[in-house]
């Protein structure tokens, strides 16, 4: 009874913050509507009995890109007034709206005729874990059964990396992202950057290792390691890397070709791309997860630092 | 009513506004979070549907959760690109509209 009353508060609380952050009156408070959003949709998550997506949901989905909207707002605040004055117009609205309302509507129409019986990969799945040699089902799918999405996942991540770098301007390009953060040297923000990292490092570490038999894994934990980063850049204890650093660019890249690396083994060994020879399926898993860690702890802070924007060209 | 379909149809309402904001607000940030708003909606339907799936001792197919991790970090990554995108197009035109310009003649 009393959680069937949570499920139905949290459902209302998900709407009417969706509803604010869509229709507030300008983007920072839609932008913290977002935030919360993505920490009621970590518990949604849980719910839905997917613990690993809630880890996920509220370091990537609320607080990192939060974190980087919240950024954009600071920046954009002075082109606010301009396009507010430019209204799409109440027939534009209406037909948003109509447009909005079928597209709802087609899709609770196939939420309602969904197949019975529900199509499922669990028992796929369960049998075939021990061969992996990890614990964790979402783990084994990630690094054994559907490999092949992870790496193109990391690969997409170093693109989307230079794509941000290549937003930047020419005389810029190899220079240091972002502005210098300041911060009060004995204020709160500096004592947190001194504080919490030692912590978030030891809690993302555990992440990363605990991923293997539990909820969590190298998402999560290259999340916290690098919002560690972030801090104590805004602390202004550390500047961001410069972008032609070459240990950093062979960091960022490290994930992915271990990654391929050990596909192509599993070619010559296992007969096909990213198959793993029997009984070396926890060793090369591991492999990669230790390779993908820098490469996403890196990748991750970078996207939040944007584009290089001084000091390039040495 | 199960709690998997709930949250399905909370995240069809999900998709709607999300989609609404995108069409109806001119600020291009402000789209961004409207098209954010509407991929947490797909993400929720998509995990409801693993919840449906939970069989074999698990509580939920694990195939589609972690497709929905790799779904989130990609996610943010897109918005990262589209944040430095934005940013650029407001440097260089100094305006933050996608409005067609005035043609010159």
């Amino acid at each position: 009874m009393i959680t069937t009353i949570a499920v139905g508060v949290l459902v209302l609380l998900l709407l009417w913050l969706a509803l604010w952050t869509v229709l507030a009156r300008d983007a920072f408070l839609a932008v913290a509507g977002f935030v919360i959003y993505g920490l009621l949709l970590a518990l949604v998550w849980v719910r839905l009995a997917g613990i690993d997506v809630a880890l996920t949901e509220a370091a990537i989905g609320g607080g990192l890109t939060g974190a980087l909207l919240l950024g954009a707002v600071g920046r954009l605040r002075r082109t606010e007034a301009e396009t507010a004055a430019e209204d799409v117009g109440t027939a534009t609205r209406a037909l948003a709206a109509v447009l909005a309302l079928g597209v709802t509507a087609a899709l609770v129409l196939a939420v309602l005729m969904l197949p019975e019986p529900v199509p499922t990969l669990a028992p796929l799945v369960v049998p075939n874990m021990p061969a992996t040699g990890v614990g964790n089902p979402i783990t084994g799918v990630l690094l054994a059964f559907r490999a092949l999405d992870t790496l193109l996942e990391a690969i997409v991540l170093v693109i989307a990396l230079i794509g941000v770098w290549s937003f930047a301007g020419d005389r810029a390009w190899g220079g240091r992202p972002g502005p210098r953060y300041q911060a009060e040297p004995d204020g709160i923000l500096a004592y947190l950057a001194r504080v919490l990292p030692p912590l978030g490092i030891v809690i993302g570490i555990y992440l990363f290792w605990a991923g293997a038999d539990h909820p969590g894994g190298k998402f999560q934990a290259a999340t916290i390691l690098a919002a560690m980063w972030m801090l104590v850049q805004m602390a202004g204890l550390g500047d961001a890397p410069r972008t032609d650093h070459r240990g950093l660019r062979a960091g960022i890249v490290v994930g992915p070709l271990a990654f391929i690396a050990v596909g192509a083994l599993g070619l010559w060994k296992a007969g096909s791309f990213l198959g793993y020879p029997e009984g070396w399926a926890k060793p090369l898993i591991l492999v990669i997860e230790i390779a993908l860690l820098p490469t996403l702890v890196l990748v991750l802070a970078l996207l939040m630092n944007g584009p290089p924007s001084r000091g390039g060209a040495r | 009513m199960s709690v998997e379909t709930l949250f399905a149809l909370t995240a069809c309402a999900l998709v709607g506004i999300g989609l609404y904001g995108l069409i109806a607000q001119p600020h291009p940030l402000r789209k961004l979070i409207a098209f954010n708003v509407m991929g947490s909606g797909v993400f929720v339907l998509f995990g409801a549907l693993a919840k449906r799936g939970a069989a074999a001792g698990l509580a939920a197919d694990p195939v589609p959760q972690a497709l929905l991790i790799t779904a989130i970090v990609v996610a943010f990554a897109a918005t990262a690109v589209t944040v430095a995108l934005m940013l650029r197009l407001i440097e260089s035109a100094d305006s933050a509209s996608l409005a067609e310009p005035p043609a010159k003649d």
